[in-house]
This record gives structure tokens, C-alpha cells and sequence, in this order.
């Protein structure tokens, strides 16, 4: 296991890979500058060839307008390269504005990290749809 | 799951983000990126744009794009009636793919979607402010493939109202730098022309004055120094200079042959030579000159703290400042150069001849700062050599003086010697 940080200005993202799937941790308030670099983290691991993002929210107590729309940036980035995208640990409050907003068509919430994982290695093909799916259910 | 609550709260938080991001955000490119996120991110919309309405070249440009590409994409020509129809419209958004009902707007509907089919938008808000059409924002659909609500529409006008003021006032902002820069250049330009003509008839006086060729402008390099030495600021400094250049300029009504009579004038032509301070004030008093008090140093240029100079017999504190800096200034000169009746004398005795002199011909704290300036400049404290390298041409050692100076600066650097400072 490789843990990485990276960031700026004493705000740090953490990621870390597990098998083919890369984790990332959102931090504290996702705004602007935190949304930003958790944005670019997922970037360089599509970049780096890992085609399983999952986005570790536990540290996330409140997503505003800027963190959606930024988020929606990940999700295309993940679209583009045919990548699987999981969100995990996201608070209720959070939840529901991600289910509101209708970017649980596109995403897959998972309970938890052991959960997003088992979700992002069991079907390597079904890609965003089984997101779709997953939620729908 | 019904959401209505929880949708006006997160709208409702949205806008007041947008608020504080127009007005924190200073770069304008910036600006609107982070309001075009706002936007996206309080309706869960993947792509969208901002663009500015340029009139003069009736294009729309991109400024801000989202989920587009990673560039912005070119300029779009626009149709002016468009221009006209969509500020007819007024500030809200015109869906172009709902039907819209009224054959007016399909109209338009029709034509804003042939400007924009590459990209996918759907809804058109254009950006007004005081009838004026600034740009346009554009939003493709929502990730929940919900048709804009009229609680989405609402929410957009309102953004694009904040989004508007903040394209307004950056140019207005703009502008008004512009303008700024405009005018600092135009003050410059004045300036510069008025020192030239300053310089220009500097030397029309020491032209007519053949041994003196060249007086004024040392004249005006040692008020330089000086007044700088004194700790005046920039513009205090460039009026010294102005007044150094201009001193002797009542000398153009003053006879030639008195000017340059090769030996001392007699005493009945001494009022019509000294009459050259009352004529320069008179003549620099018709000027309006960006400096102040010109004229006053020029007609004092000649008093004695002592009270025994002219043309009016001043005595200490009555005489202006920057004239106790052009009486010093002028007299050094006159020293140091071969004159018609005079040659010049040695650096030692003139040295002597300040120290001397303080407090009777000259303010002490001018002499002082004079003093002090040469000795920077010849124990090398200051890149400028401008006074030694003057002297230089007459003198062969000029560093020698060091220990007349260092003597005449213990001497009149007293405590009790008050250092006179500029004034305005
Ligand atoms: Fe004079
Ligand atoms: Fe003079």
C-alpha cells in the first residue's frame, strides 16, 4: 500500500492505491481551493492509468455549490477516460443534496471504503452505468 | 423523494456564495469562472459558459466555459436583431429547447440555438445591466435530466443579475484605470515639455551672459542636490531645479554690455544688474508654473540672512527656503567658475568661505546639506558623482577638501543650529 500526499499551502490531499482502485480522502469543507486539489489528485491518478476512483468523504462535513460543480468536473473526467467512479462515507446531509442534484445517476454512494472497494474491483467493465444501476436499486 | 426545502436552501446558500465570490474575487477571469461554478454547481449542470457581448465587434466571447473542452472555443459572431430581441426579452432566461409558446420567443429560441449547436446549451440568460446587454450565460442541462423548473429559472436570473453587476463594475474599474493611466501620462507629457522649455530658456539667460554659459543649469543641479540632501520629496525636488534653471531670467532685460563688463560694474549700473530679481519675479509671476513659490525664489535669490542682500533686505526666516538654497547654489558657482571681473577661486578658500559665511550670506542648515552631499560624494556613499564631477573640470584634487568639510560640518552641525526642512 502507497500512501501519497500532496497539496498546497499546508492543505493536504491524501490518496492512496489499493490493487488497480485509487482512494482519495476530500477534506474538511469542499469549496474552491480543497475542491480544486481533490479535482487534480483525481486527475493525475486517471492520468496515471488508475480506471477506479474512490472519493473517501469522512473528512467532508459540507459540499457547497462550488464543490458540486466541481465534482461534476471529476465525473467528466472519469467519463472521458471510461474510468468507475465511487463516492463512500458521505454524510446524510451530503447525501441528500448529491441525491437532490441527481449526481447519484452518475456516481455510486457506498457505506463505506471496504464497501466502495468490493463495488470498484467486482465488475471492471460495467463502468459508470453499474453506478447508475447501484443506486437506482 | 420531495426536495423543495432543501432545494431553496441549497439555491439560497448558493447565491449568497456567488455574492461573496464577485466581490472577494479581483482578478476578472477569475470572477467569473468561480461565478460560472456557482451556478453549475447550485443546479448540478456539467456544462456551461459565460460570455461577454463585445459591441464594437458584435461578438460574443468566451470568458468562462465548463464541460466544453479544455479550451475556450472562438469567438461567435452575433446577429445584432438577436442582440435587440434578447434585451427585449429582459434579464431571464429563454429555454431553447422547451416550447416556449409564444412565436416571438421561438423565433429567437431558433436563432440562439443555430449560434450555439455545437455546444449543447440549453438555457440562455442574457447578462443585463441598465439596458445594456454585457454578455450572456449559458447552461446546458442538469444532470437529473430535469427540465429547468421555474424555481431553477428564478435562481438563475438572480445569479445572472450578480454575475452582470460583476462584469459591470470590473469595467467600469477597468475604465477608470484606464483613464488614470491616461491622465499620468498626460501629466507627464506636461511636465516633461514644461521642463524642456524650462531648460530652453535656462539657456537663453547664460547665452547672453558669455562667461557664464552653462550658470543656470549647474545652478539648477546644485539646488538638486541640496534640496534632496534637505530630505524633500520628488515633486519639492523637480521645483527646485525649475527654480535653479529660471533665477537669473530677469537678466534678459538687463543690459548686455552690463552683464558682461569685464571688470566690476561701477556702482551706478549695480540697481539696473540688481534689478534682475524684481524682473524675474515680475516675469515668472505672469506663469503658472506647476511648483510653487518660483517666482518668490528668484526675487529673493540675492538676500543675506543678515538682512544685508536685495532687493527687499530680508533677514533669516523672511527669506523663502528654496531661496537660501538658490542664494548657496548660485554663489557656489559663481565661485567656482572664472567670471569677467573674477577668477575663480581655490576650492579650500570657497570651503572656508560657506563656513565663514553661515548664518551671515548663507542659512547654515543649507550649508550644511551642501557640505554634507560633497562629502558623500567624495568618501563614496553615493553612486551620484554629480558635484565632484563638476568640479572635476576645474579642479584637479578635489578630494582634498574632506577635512575642510568634516571641520565645517562639526562646526555648524550643533545642536543649537536648527536645520531648516522644506516647507510648502
Ligand atoms: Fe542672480
Ligand atoms: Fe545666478
Amino acid at each position: 500500500m502507497e500512501i501519497t500526499e500532496s497539496g498546497v499551502k499546508g492543505e493536504v490531499i491524501c490518496s492512496r492505491v489499493e490493487g488497480s482502485v485509487a482512494i482519495i480522502y476530500a477534506q474538511g469543507y469542499l469549496n474552491k481551493i480543497s475542491g480544486e486539489q481533490t479535482e487534480r489528485e483525481c486527475r493525475n491518478r486517471l492520468e496515471d492509468g488508475y480506471r477506479a476512483l474512490v472519493l473517501n468523504f469522512s473528512d467532508t462535513q459540507i459540499v457547497n455549490s462550488i464543490g458540486v460543480s466541481i465534482l461534476l468536473g471529476v465525473i467528466d473526467a472519469v467519463e472521458e477516460t471510461n474510468s468507475r467512479l465511487c463516492f463512500c462515507n458521505v454524510n446524510n446531509h451530503t447525501a441528500q443534496l448529491f441525491d437532490m442534484l441527481g449526481l447519484t445517476r452518475h456516481v455510486y454512494l457506498a457505506p463505506t471504503e471496504e464497501a466502495a472497494l468490493a463495488w470498484s474491483s467486482k465488475d471492471q467493465t460495467a463502468g459508470v452505468a453499474a453506478a447508475a444501476a447501484a443506486t437506482a436499486n | 423523494m420531495y426536495y423543495g426545502i432543501e432545494k431553496f436552501l441549497h439555491a439560497f446558500s448558493s447565491l449568497a456564495d456567488l455574492g461573496q465570490e464577485i466581490a472577494d474575487t479581483r482578478d476578472y477571469r477569475e470572477m467569473v469562472e468561480t461565478a460560472l461554478q456557482v451556478v453549475l454547481g447550485t443546479l448540478a449542470i456539467r456544462r456551461g459558459a459565460v460570455v461577454e457581448y463585445e459591441r464594437d465587434k458584435n461578438v460574443l466571447k468566451f470568458i468562462a466555459a465548463r464541460g466544453i473542452s479544455h479550451e475556450l472555443p472562438p469567438d461567435v459572431a452575433f446577429d445584432g436583431a438577436v442582440v435587440k430581441d434578447l434585451c427585449a426579452g429582459g434579464a431571464c432566461g429563454l429555454n431553447l429547447y422547451a416550447d416556449e409558446g409564444s412565436g416571438a420567443n421561438k423565433e429567437l429560441a431558433e436563432k440562439c440555438r443555430a449560434l450555439f449547436k455545437d455546444f449543447g446549451f440549453e438555457l440562455i440568460t442574457p447578462l443585463i445591466i441598465r439596458d445594456t446587454l454585457l454578455g450572456v450565460l449559458l447552461l446546458g442541462r442538469k444532470v437529473s435530466e430535469e427540465l429547468f423548473s421555474e424555481l431553477d429559472r428564478d435562481v438563475v436570473c438572480a445569479m445572472a443579475r450578480h454575475i452582470g453587476v460583476g462584469i459591470y463594475s470590473h469595467r467600469l474599474l477597468a475604465e477608470v484605470e484606464v483613464r488614470a493611466e491616461e491622465n499620468r501620462r498626460l501629466y507627464d507629457d506636461l511636465r516633461e515639455t514644461y521642463q524642456d522649455t524650462v531648460r530652453a530658456f535656462a539657456a537663453a539667460i547664460d547665452f547672453k551672459d558669455t562667461y557664464t554659459r552653462g550658470h543656470s543649469e549647474r545652478v539648477g543641479l546644485y539646488c538638486e542636490i541640496i534640496a534632496r540632501e534637505m530630505g524633500w520629496d520628488d515633486e519639492q525636488v523637480e521645483g527646485m531645479i525649475v527654480a535653479g534653471y529660471l533665477h537669473d531670467i530677469g537678466k534678459i532685460f538687463v543690459d548686455r554690455e552690463i552683464i558682461n563688463a569685464p571688470h566690476r560694474i561701477d556702482a551706478k549700473l549695480l540697481p539696473e544688474l540688481n534689478g534682475h530679481t524684481i524682473a524675474g519675479y515680475e516675469l515668472l509671476s505672469l506663469i503658472k508654473h506647476p511648483f510653487t513659490d518660483i517666482p518668490l525664489m528668484a526675487r529673493h535669490h540675492h538676500e543675506r540672512v543678515d538682512g544685508g542682500g536685495y532687493p527687499d533686505g530680508l533677514t533669516g526666516d523672511q527669506i523663502p527656503i528654496g531661496a537660501k538654497i538658490l542664494t548657496l547654489a548660485d554663489s557656489f558657482d559663481a565661485m567656482t567658475t572664472d567670471r569677467p571681473y573674477k577668477r575663480r577661486r581655490t576650492l579650500e578658500e570657497i570651503i572656508k568661505d560657506l563656513q565663514e559665511n553661515a548664518g551671515k550670506q548663507f542659512e547654515p542648515g543649507v550649508v550644511v546639506a551642501f557640505a554634507r552631499a560633497i562629502l558623500k560624494e567624495i568618501k563614496g556613499e553615493t553612486e551620484d558623482k554629480r558635484i565632484t564631477k563638476m568640479l572635476a573640470k576645474n579642479y584637479d584634487d578635489v578630494k582634498s577638501i574632506e577635512p575642510l568639510l568634516v571641520e565645517l560640518l562639526a562646526k555648524l552641525e550643533s545642536p543649537s543650529l536648527n536645520t531648516s526642512t522644506a516647507t510648502s
